[in-house]
């Protein structure tokens, strides 16, 4: 075959059992799970099943554990059960997400934490006199391993700390040796998915381009993982200049997971919901340490702390507000109001939590204490240390500011956005049987199972991580568990289709023709002008990505507004988001890279689309603090405690929403003090 | 720049055609200039897209020249800082200086079994097809990592 060129690329086809697209925590976990059922598949029946994962990125360091991290925000340990685990994560998403997913990722969570330690992540641990020992002091010391009953070093009540510098790397290492190197095709972007011709309820393949070479991708597959990450970006970033890049969450996060699984039918849920981490200003480094290992206090520029100051403001928002944490969201609100009001900036106190930490210290353990502060940051958002060291910030003498960012979309953080997936069908989750809410389109699943865990409403798309909707707080160790739950069901899915022939509803010149689009757009129209950035007849993906941003940031709550939106606001949203749609047809690649930009950012148009449509539709403000619908702004217990869903008709490029039945399967009443006195 | 490439210590990784940078930026930022024509520097890499940065330092860490450091973010940082990583096998070291001058040193583990060491399955059962419907990873029976939690705790099975 020869060679493509940027004018007339390749195109390379490939057929397959099972596609993974993604690279991040979710498909590592399902590559090292999966394998080794193809194994056992093989051993028993002799059947070899195709398998390949392609990552836009590099395995060692993709998605978004790349850079590191500090703790793992999920694990249950011996002492806690999944339901105290499934009534947290409800609690933080203000009542509206699946316990179904949320119960058997707690169960299941700590299976993969202990394969970490095994593979070389080094785990905290306390020993029997309490002192605190990283994760390779304490081998030497030859406490236990988890695994062992080795007691590791709580930062929150789900927390668990690391030194997490090579967390990725390590994860990688075991998927990669799992998958075996021929199995494995990096730096590939998988950019559609492509229906059954003889079924458009069912997935075919999927069409993607390398961002190396001039060669386009068309896999089949009979079943796909479909697990590439949040969406970051699609607002305007509170850093326009070079800070753009330090998003709180990884930048290469294009809503890539979102728009493809929307594009290709599926039924998508809770997409109003979003992510506005409060953290330190400008650099996101993280707060959980601070607050938790620390007990460092957060407070307006006088001082004052503002959720003991503001508390009476939860109270407008029972149950939630009368939770013993109240969750994300409610604490964003309470900083909010001494910000509009003019108490900022907000602090968080470092330089008391850490002189009240060496009243009881010795000098050994308050050098110690010193460099936790600062691994805290170095293993997980370097960019933090990049702002102390050029403010001359030394935490134990100089405070420093808290932010709420520009929101973030994603379902495996304190996000719950994503895609509708079925259950596992042993903890008491309605069926067909049970009732459902009106307007639920005919065509789609009643029930929380349909036959295949993690499978979304479109037969052989499965997701995990990011992915999935309505059961946030997976972090890192959760979402890699969703991906093994998700294998094993791909793995009975492929084989019970084993017959079936898949046919790609699109021919492969058409697709090529499609991704190459923006390749064309350049190549036709340069010369019409002197300079190349500046051309009527196509615009730059940059350009294309700040109209997105200024329109979300404007109309659709970001930071411009203090996060408030209304009716008539999203209305004008919809219209400028219809045209920069049309216009993304129009978006010019002047190389692959600028290609790979390209479709980032159609990708961040339908999510971010999606969003908009979601808030619109959802009468209220679920998540004050996050978001405002100043037309409607409270809690409607009556009328909305419900998930919201939908639906995308990729011909005619239309959204339907409707309304999904929310039932408890674990108490929540337990979350909650009684009722303050009005 | 957030990343940037010193021009002296560059050898892209002794003239290949990809180098260790290219390989690993999550974001693909990196770029070798191979002519000279984008940077006035032939045969160097460079950040091509630095506003897109996030500092995540995976390029400075893999550099085997270290020749990447990171300017951090101009339209935020005042100059001067420096935040500096040596990562080996088994730990990495951070160098950090201030603006003022003040400089301080850790070094932390990253990893307590060797690079490549990894033996995925050995020691791990071979599971059955049957299986394949049971709730839960194949290892749930060996690693002690499964949570049945309390019966009673499941509202709608207890009806």
């Amino acid at each position: 075959m020869s060679e493509g060129t940027f004018g007339n690329p390749r195109i390379i086809e490939e057929e397959l059992d099972i596609l993974l697209i993604g690279g991040g925590m979710a498909c590592c976990g399902a590559a090292y799970e999966m394998m080794r059922w193809a194994e056992a598949v093989e051993a028993e029946t002799g059947t070899k099943l195709r398998i390949k994962l392609v990552d836009k990125a590099a395995m060692d360091r993709s998605g978004a554990v790349a850079q590191g991290l500090s703790a793992i925000n999920t694990y249950i340990g011996s002492e806690q059960d999944p339901a105290d685990y499934a009534r947290m994560v409800s609690n933080d998403l203000m009542g509206i997400t699946r316990d179904d997913l949320a119960y058997d990722v707690g169960r299941n969570v700590d299976d993969s934490v202990h394969l970490f330690e095994e593979w070389g992540l080094p785990i905290w641990k306390t020993d029997a006199d309490g002192v605190r020992h990283d994760g390779a002091d304490s081998i030497k010391e030859g406490l236990p391993l988890l695994k062992d009953g080795g007691k590791p070093v709580r930062s929150g009540k789900w927390q668990i700390m690391i030194n997490g510098e090579s967390y990725k790397w390590i994860v990688a290492e075991a998927a990669k040796k799992a998958l075996g190197l021929s199995r494995i095709e990096e730096r590939i972007f998988i950019v559609k998915l492509i229906n059954d011709k003889n079924d458009p309820s069912r997935i075919a393949g999927a069409v993607g381009f390398s961002v190396r070479d001039n060669s386009i991708h068309i896999y089949k597959a009979k079943s796909i993982l479909l697990a590439a990450g949040g969406c970051v970006n699609l607002f305007r970033p509170r850093s326009v200049g070079e800070g753009q890049g330090r998003a709180w969450y990884p930048v290469w996060n294009a809503g890539s997971t979102y728009a493809m699984a929307a594009e290709a039918g599926a039924e998508m849920t809770m997409m109003e919901n979003r992510f506005v981490p409060a953290r330190f200003k400008d650099g996101y480094g993280p707060v959980g340490a601070w607050f938790l290992l620390f007990k460092a206090k957060a407070t307006n520029a006088y001082g004052e702390d503002y959720m003991v100051k503001n508390k009476e403001m939860l109270n407008d928002y029972p149950p939630y507000g009368q939770a013993a944490v109240p969750a994300s969201c409610l604490r964003n609100h309470l900083m909010l109001k001494e910000m509009k009001e003019g108490r900022g900036p907000i602090y968080m106190d470092t330089v008391t939590a850490l002189a009240k930490l060496r009243e009881t210290l010795t000098p050994k353990e308050v050098k110690h204490l010193e460099a936790e502060a600062w691994e805290d940051f170095l293993d997980m958002c370097i960019g933090q240390c990049g702002i102390w060291v050029g403010e001359n910030i030394e935490p134990e003498k100089k405070m420093s500011e808290l932010m709420p960012t520009e929101p973030y979309l994603l379902g495996s953080h304190s996000g719950c956005c994503g895609i509708w997936v079925s259950g596992p069908t042993d903890v008491g989750a309605p069926t067909a049987a049970d009732p459902e809410e009106e307007g639920v389109p005919a065509h789609l699943p009643r029930g929380w199972n349909w036959g295949y865990r993690s499978m979304t409403t479109v037969k052989g798309l499965f997701t995990a991580g990011d992915g999935v909707g309505a059961s946030g707080h997976k972090f890192s160790s959760g979402s890699h568990t969703e991906g093994r739950l998700a294998s094993k069901a791909m793995v009975k899915y492929a084989l019970d289709n084993k017959d079936w022939k898949v046919e790609l509803d699109t021919p492969a010149a058409q697709l090529a023709e499609e991704i190459y689009r923006p390749v064309r757009n350049f190549l036709e129209h340069k010369n019409y002008t002197t300079a190349i950035d500046v051309n009527p007849n196509y615009i730059v993906p940059k350009m294309l990505q700040m109209r997105l941003q200024k329109i979300m940031d404007e109309y659709v709550a970001g930071v411009a507004t203090y996060y408030n939106t209304n009716d008539k606001m999203l209305a004008v949203a919809e219209e400028k988001l219809e045209m920069l749609k049309e216009d993304s047809l129009k978006m010019r690649a002047k190389d692959l890279h600028e290609l790979l930009r390209a479709w980032e950012n159609y990708h961040r148009i339908i999510t971010a689309e999606a969003h908009m449509k979601h808030i619109q539709f959802r009468e209220e403000s679920r998540y004050p603090g996050f978001y405002y619908r100043t037309d409607k702004n409270f809690v409607d217990e009556k009328n909305w405690h419900c998930f919201v869903n939908s639906i995308y008709d990729k011909q005619t490029k239309k959204w339907t929403c409707f309304k999904r039945k929310h039932v408890d399967l674990v108490d929540k009443s337990k979350l909650f003090k009684a009722a303050a006195p009005h | 720049m957030p990343t940037f490439v010193r021009t002296e210590k560059c050898d892209v990784c002794k003239g290949q055609d990809k180098t260790a940078c290219m390989y690993i930026c999550p974001h693909d930022l990196m770029k070798l200039d191979k002519d000279g024509s984008e940077t006035g520097h032939a045969m160097k890499a460079f950040n091509q897209e630095p506003e897109q940065c996030w500092e995540c330092y995976s390029c400075v860490k893999i550099c085997p020249q270290s020749a990447i450091e990171v300017r951090h973010y101009a339209d935020i940082v005042p100059l001067g800082g420096s935040v500096q990583p040596l990562r080996g096998s088994d730990s990495i070291m951070w160098t950090i200086k201030f603006r003022n001058g003040n400089m301080k040193r850790f070094k932390f583990p990253i990893r307590t079994t060797s690079e490549g060491s990894i033996d995925p399955y050995g020691g791990k059962p071979m599971p059955k097809m049957d299986e394949l419907t049971v709730d839960g990873v194949y290892t749930k029976a060996v690693m002690g990592g499964f949570r049945a939690g309390k019966p009673e705790e499941l509202i709608r099975l207890n009806k």
